[in-house]
């Protein structure tokens, strides 16, 4: 090589580079911060919690009335409001969600297709609140002409529109798996001499099972999660009830009314959104891993 | 054509072919007795299931555009967007949730991208699978799934109080920012993972380090695709309200940022207060500042979507 | 004749062993390269030829379950010793793929990217200019310098992945069955190229080409399953090969 036109390599140079790399080393750390902060401030502000109200009283008793005297921290309540309201969102949205699949992965044609796919990109782009004011203008005064006795706050409505939230989510979810059952499974069917609707039914349906499964889950996780909607919808009512056209109070609309109002730091309202906060977090965290379970464990490999 | 078991008429069934219209099911093996009528039926309320499903979903969808979109469309107006909300809602504008958003946006923007981007680009190109990337993985996957909320939690404890920053923009913006950073690295490095890899071992062969191979032949390659995902992913974050509540935003709000410091209120917010009173007049208010929100969200993805189309890759 | 050419061979591999996880897929491999020659590695699909190749650059490290025993020599040194800077030494050797794989920016900087982040010091447009006529390029490409790499015929473009190594001056050009993915036409104008370059470069070239190898090459190397089977002149080993099975190989009985 002519040397005089070629540099070394300056040790300088690949210094930089080093650093460089580093820096973004860094940068990928923020995310494992991230998580260890989550953990840290639940858990601390949890800590602060339980030196005052006994942990029996937390999980074992049903009233929920924290902020005024005298007050009570059962935690029951808000636990039954969110999960009336996930279930009944799931309940709406699992068969259509499923439904809408079925119909994209196996029936659909390229036009039908391609104006499926960007309503449920809008549907899932829409935020939150807007769907929190759509149940509480539309909704529930839609629902009050067909259950009359229904209460301005109710959980139905908070279900309804949840499930349209979580709708694209299960669609997408559930149409990707069934996409991925290979075609021979299928024509292994049609050959026995099926229909098209009993090939899906009984046999492409149940293949996809697990990722079916993982997409329900996966909803749940998100609705129980959900906070503008079940806030403006659903009402600040904790209460132990199974009756949806009442209003309840989700544990996710209780951490933010408290953060509405003045609540000073160090008292144990402050530090009480905190201990719910952890239980939700254990929740949707035990949700998602469940379904990642599911599908590492369940889904068959087509090879 | 016989539908069970694939024979002409004129094969199997004599009758047919003299001109009897109605073929009969020729049924071979006893055994088998076919419904055949009613598995049509079923069939039918089948299919007719699953295009109620579809035609419930867009009908839904347009349901909600037009309600609030003929609700919200009178008040849409060029004092809207100048004035600061008001007790009296004829006097009530947005001005201060759009600055605030604009604020917000602009911070997250940046510090989202550059903590996202650049952890995708570490863990993608940059380094070895170890013990310590695997760790990191995990957290990512986690963090995807936390509700939103929590990560309100998360900036109240962390952001607010033990750094000292208050409600100010600044806080709210590195809260959305941990919010979304886990969606940009995963669409980043999806995005980094669609660069053919010849590209690579001709810069390699050149003798080029790994990261001067990034620098100048991968990470361009990607930023069709990294751009899309940061612009949904910014989307998602300026829709947000329940992270900002626990901040503290403020509800109501009569005047603009000025530094990162300020206190503020943003169009969700804003949106969420208006919505909660219970004068009507304030939820025609809402709808037309939704308006302004989903008008301003769906730009974000028709530029997405034009980026994708111009730039992309298939993977 | 050939001892003395091989007295200080340019790239040199001894008792080398190559391995992708468990699986042993180079054996005991011992052969040397002479600088300023041209030497073909041929052999059926998977008898370990690329692999070699690929090796004497180390690209290999980049396949996580490659390892291997044994040294390959480069000027003498093993270039597998630890206070080697890989990056540096993979600029003395060059290596031309078998899909074309320009980079997407413009022909020139093509050209002159490798030797910018190397420390080049010297004139980039001289540079273009001389690595493109090396690549019998130049007269083609000349008034479209600034467009895209990509926008050139596929033989084209291999020629410009051959002008991007030339213009780093390298002392070994490595070349993975470069017309493999071209036509004819194309692959003639490569051999002829082979031909214009072996006075200034020592080159290796792997082809599944026989008929190729014969024509451009000096030295033959007939690998079969891992093992070198047979290293000599290229006109002895197609007319009297010393081996059964090279000759079996050469008229067509297998691979």
């Amino acid at each position: 090589m002519t040397s005089q036109l070629w540099a070394k390599i300056s040790p300088w140079q690949r210094w930089r580079e080093r650093m460089v790399v580093r820096g973004l080393a860094f940068t990928a750390m923020v995310s494992i911060f991230t998580t260890a902060a989550i953990i840290f401030i639940l858990g601390e502000e949890s800590f602060q919690f339980f030196t005052q109200v006994s942990v029996k009283e937390f999980f074992f008793t049903t009233t929920w009335a924290p902020l005024f005297e005298p007050r009570f921290f059962g935690i029951w309540p808000l636990i039954n409001g969110t999960l009336i309201i996930a279930v009944g969102s799931i309940v709406f949205s699992l068969p259509v969600g499923l439904g809408i699949a079925i119909y994209t992965s196996e029936y659909a044609t390229g036009w039908w297709q391609k104006v499926l796919k960007p309503v449920l990109e809008i549907l899932a782009g829409i935020p939150s609140v807007v769907y929190g004011f759509f149940a509480l203008t539309e909704v529930t005064p839609f629902l009050q002409k067909i259950f009359p006795n229904i209460e301005v706050f109710n959980a139905l409505s908070a279900s309804i529109v949840i499930a349209i939230m979580i709708l694209p989510t299960i669609a997408s979810i559930c149409d990707d798996s069934l996409r991925a059952i290979p075609k021979a499974v299928r024509d292994g069917a049609y050959a026995l001499g099926t229909r098209k609707s009993e090939v899906t039914l009984h046999i492409v349906v149940p293949a996809a099972l697990s990722g079916i499964l993982a997409s329900f889950i996966l909803a749940f996780s998100r609705a129980i999660g959900e906070t503008m909607a079940v806030t403006l919808a659903a009402g600040a009512t904790p209460q132990l009830t199974l009756n949806p056209l009442v209003g309840v109070q989700a544990m996710t609309a209780y951490i933010a009314q408290v953060s509405l109002g003045d609540v000073a730091h160090g008292t144990v309202e402050y530090q009480s959104i905190f201990a719910v906060g952890l239980v939700l977090f254990v929740m949707t965290l035990g949700m998602n891993l469940l379904s990642q379970f599911i599908v590492k464990r369940y889904a068959r490999k087509y090879e | 054509m016989n539908p069970i078991d694939g024979t002409l008429d004129s094969q199997s069934n004599p009758a047919a072919v003299a001109g009897n219209t109605q073929p009969e099911p020729v049924i071979r093996n006893p055994l088998f007795q076919n419904p055949i009528a009613r598995r049509v039926l079923k069939e039918r309320i089948f299919y007719g299931a699953i295009l109620a499903a579809t035609v419930l979903a867009l009908g839904f969808l347009f349901y909600l555009l037009f309600s609030i979109g003929s609700q919200g469309w009178e008040h849409l107006s060029w004092d809207f967007f100048t004035n600061f909300p008001s007790r009296f809602p004829r006097k009530a504008g947005f001005k201060s949730a759009i600055y605030g958003t604009a604020w917000l946006g602009g911070l997250t923007l940046f510090f989202s991208v550059s903590l996202g981007v650049g952890a995708a680009l570490y863990l993608q190109e940059l380094s070895n699978r170890n013990r310590f990337t695997n760790w990191i993985e995990i957290s990512i996957a986690t963090l995807a799934g936390v509700p939103s909320i929590i990560y309100g939690m998360l900036g109240l404890g962390i952001f607010v109080r033990f750094m000292g920053l208050g409600r100010s923009v600044l806080a709210g913006a590195l809260t959305l920012s941990l919010l979304i950073i886990p969606v940009i690295i995963i669409a980043s490095r999806e995005a980094l993972k669609s660069v053919p890899d010849n590209m690579r071992m001709a810069a390699f062969a050149l003798g080029a380090t790994k990261w001067q191979t990034v620098r100048d032949h991968v990470l361009p390659a990607a930023v069709p695709g990294i751009a899309t995902g940061v612009i949904l992913a910014m989307a998602r974050a300026m829709g947000e309200a329940a992270p900002l509540i626990l901040l503290g935003a403020l509800t109501y709000v009569a005047f603009v940022p000025e530094s990162p410091m300020d206190s503020f209120t943003a169009m969700p917010i804003q949106i969420f207060n208006w919505t909660s009173r219970p004068q009507e007049a304030f939820h025609n208010l809402a709808s037309t500042g939704i308006i302004v929100l989903l008008g301003f969200l769906m730009i974000c993805n028709s530029l997405a979507i034009v980026i994708r189309m111009r730039w992309g890759r298939k993977p | 004749m050939m001892t003395q050419k091989f007295t200080s061979p340019i790239l040199e591999a001894r008792n080398l062993n190559l391995y992708y996880g468990q699986k042993k897929v180079v054996k005991n491999l011992n052969m040397k390269i002479a600088k300023k020659t041209v030497t073909a590695m041929i052999g059926p699909s998977g008898c370990g030829k690329s692999t070699i190749l690929r090796s004497f650059n180390r690209m290999n490290d980049f396949i996580d379950s490659f390892s291997h025993e044994g040294e390959i020599l480069f000027e003498g040194s093993d270039i597998y010793h630890s206070k080697i800077d890989v990056t540096e030494f993979r600029r003395r050797i060059g290596m031309v793929f078998q899909k074309p794989n320009p980079f997407s920016s413009s022909i020139a900087k093509n050209i002159t990217w490798g030797p910018k982040i190397n420390g080049y010091k010297g004139d980039f447009n001289e540079l273009i200019e001389t690595s493109l006529r090396k690549a019998s390029l130049w007269d083609e490409v000349k008034d479209k310098l600034n467009d895209s790499g990509l926008a050139l015929s596929g033989g084209q473009q291999q020629r410009l992945c051959i002008a991007r190594a030339v213009a780093m001056d390298p002392e070994v050009i490595l070349m993975d069955e470069p017309c493999s993915a071209l036509d004819p036409a194309s692959t003639l104008a490569i051999e002829d190229l082979i031909h214009d370059l072996k006075e200034h470069y020592t080159i290796v070239i792997v082809t599944h080409n026989m008929q190729q190898a014969a024509r451009v090459s000096e030295y033959t190397a007939f690998m079969y399953n891992g093992d070198l089977v047979e290293f000599g002149p290229t006109t002895k080993l197609f007319s009297t090969p010393d081996e059964k099975l090279t000759r079996d190989y050469i008229v067509g009985r297998f691979g």
